[in-house]
């Protein structure tokens, strides 16, 4: 299976041969194998989260505006304090993008790997889920749209909080 | 009180479980957090003092906080009915989101009824409701969308007319209740479904006793909520309580509730409500509406 992935991911990215872990530009993170099960949910069937969402573009600003405002924020700020702000909005929107199903691919870490140590509490998680409410909001996403999206993410919380 | 009431067996019991499940977390003590849940998931006070739908008793926990932390709430609610008016003020603690303590007291105003049944102008039933609650298991937001939170509690009852209800047909002036509510909130959907199994003998869920003429036994009663999430803030929804019908001379019936509930910022709940208590003492078509104002912190 592993030997499959490995070999799938060689024939698929031939060119760059960059490891997701190792991309110019990020902090190179501990060697992996990437897969879409490391997303930690399926996509959405059909197009119908993907517009609601606006499409890439969407999905970009939301990121966007989801990274400044968890680095800003006062309760959770500190816990993305470290993080490599490039790395994570890039796998963030990859992950975003391929649970709603508007055309990507996840080369991220799976959710236990990349909350590994982070040392997440359920209040953190919680205004975490408040910071992606407002950036959704102010991407003028409906709300019954925004909670179906957390659906996706909700079950997560296993590898999210953990102590 | 007794010493071996069933009321004081309860609460021994409840001490026991209490102590099992609080000393543990008190344990491997670490820094309380504060304000830690999301917005409307501790539900709102019940008419009995426990988080939940107005009606029915969640498998909510009181109080802001998470498994990090200790909350606490307050809260109001008057209930102006067709012939009477009903008030209930009542304080809860939620304890590491797993364990919830609440007490209320119930007042209800038979106003100009108190009168034609003999009992005075505005006669008031009161009754004290000490309640304790423990999530079992699951999360109401979070992990399997397929597994509810679920949680079993008792709520010991103590009515302050107990002469009177007594001479309405009432076996007793005190009883205990046992339920355990299944919530959760189908993100999916926007919807949050909560069932409640109580065991009880209150009549008017104890504002006119224990027992009666027609079953002094302990019943099954279903409690059902559905409430659709509009926004962050603003939830609406329904609830259903069966109760039992044991006094001959005062039959009772289910009763109904169509709540809207917003959050007005992180500490303040607001709820209306129209609600249908059907007959109380004799009076049929007790409807009317509900207002309850909630502080947690």
């Amino acid at each position: 299976m592993f030997a499959l992935m490995a070999a799938s991911a060689l024939v698929m990215a031939p060119v760059s041969a960059t490891p997701p872990y190792a991309v110019p530009g990020e902090e190179q993170v501990d060697p992996y194998t990437p897969g879409a099960q490391n997303a930690g949910a399926t996509p959405f069937a059909g197009e119908g989260m993907a517009r609601a969402f606006h499409g890439q573009e969407g999905i970009r600003r939301i990121v966007e505006s989801f990274t400044r405002l968890s680095y800003d924020d006062k309760v959770i700020g500190e816990i993305f304090f470290k993080h490599d702000k490039v790395r994570f909005k890039r796998t963030l929107f990859e992950q975003f993008c391929y649970v709603l199903n508007a055309g990507c691919t996840y080369s991220g870490r799976d959710m236990a790997s990349s909350h590994k140590d982070l040392g997440v509490q359920q209040a953190d998680m919680n205004r975490l889920v408040e910071l992606l409410q407002q950036a959704m909001s102010r991407e003028h996403v409906g709300f019954a749209a925004q909670n179906r999206f957390l659906s996706k993410l909700a079950p997560m919380r296993p590898d999210v909080v953990k102590r | 009180m007794q010493i071996h009431s069933p009321g004081s067996r309860a609460i021994t019991a409840v001490s026991i479980l209490l102590a099992a499940c609080v000393l543990p977390m008190a344990a491997h003590a670490r820094p309380l957090r504060n304000e830690g849940k999301l917005l409307l998931t501790n539900g709102v006070a019940t008419v009995e003092g426990a988080s939940g739908g107005g009606l029915a008793p969640w498998a909510t926990i009181a109080g802001n906080e998470t498994k990090d932390g200790i909350g606490v709430s307050a809260h109001a609610t008057m209930d102006e009915l067709k012939d009477y008016q009903y008030r209930s003020a009542g304080v809860a603690v939620g304890l590491f989101n797993r364990v919830e303590l609440s007490y209320a007291r119930q007042n209800f105003n038979t106003q100009k009824i108190g009168a034609a049944l003999g009992l005075g102008q505005d006669y008031t039933f009161k009754q004290d409701v000490v309640g304790a609650k423990i999530r079992v298991l699951g999360d109401v937001v979070y992990d399997n969308p397929l597994i509810p939170a679920i949680a079993v509690g008792v709520q010991y009852k103590h009515n302050l007319n107990g002469n009177i209800v007594r001479a309405l047909g009432a076996k007793q002036a005190s009883g205990v209740d046992f339920y355990v509510s299944a919530t959760k909130l189908i993100l999916a959907q926007s919807v949050l479904v909560n069932t409640t199994l109580r065991l009880t003998k209150a009549n008017q869920i104890g504002l006119l006793g224990f027992g009666g003429d027609r079953n002094d036994a302990y019943r099954v009663q279903f409690e059902g909520s559905l409430a659709y999430q509009m926004s962050r803030r603003l939830a609406i929804g329904g609830e259903y309580r069966m109760k039992p019908d044991n006094l001959g001379v005062a039959r009772e019936n289910a009763w109904f509730d169509g709540f809207v509930a917003y959050a007005i910022n992180r500490h303040l709940t607001a709820t209306v409500a129209y609600t249908d208590l059907g007959s109380i003492a004799t009076i049929n078509k007790q409807r009317g509406y509900l207002l309850s104002l909630q502080a947690a912190f």
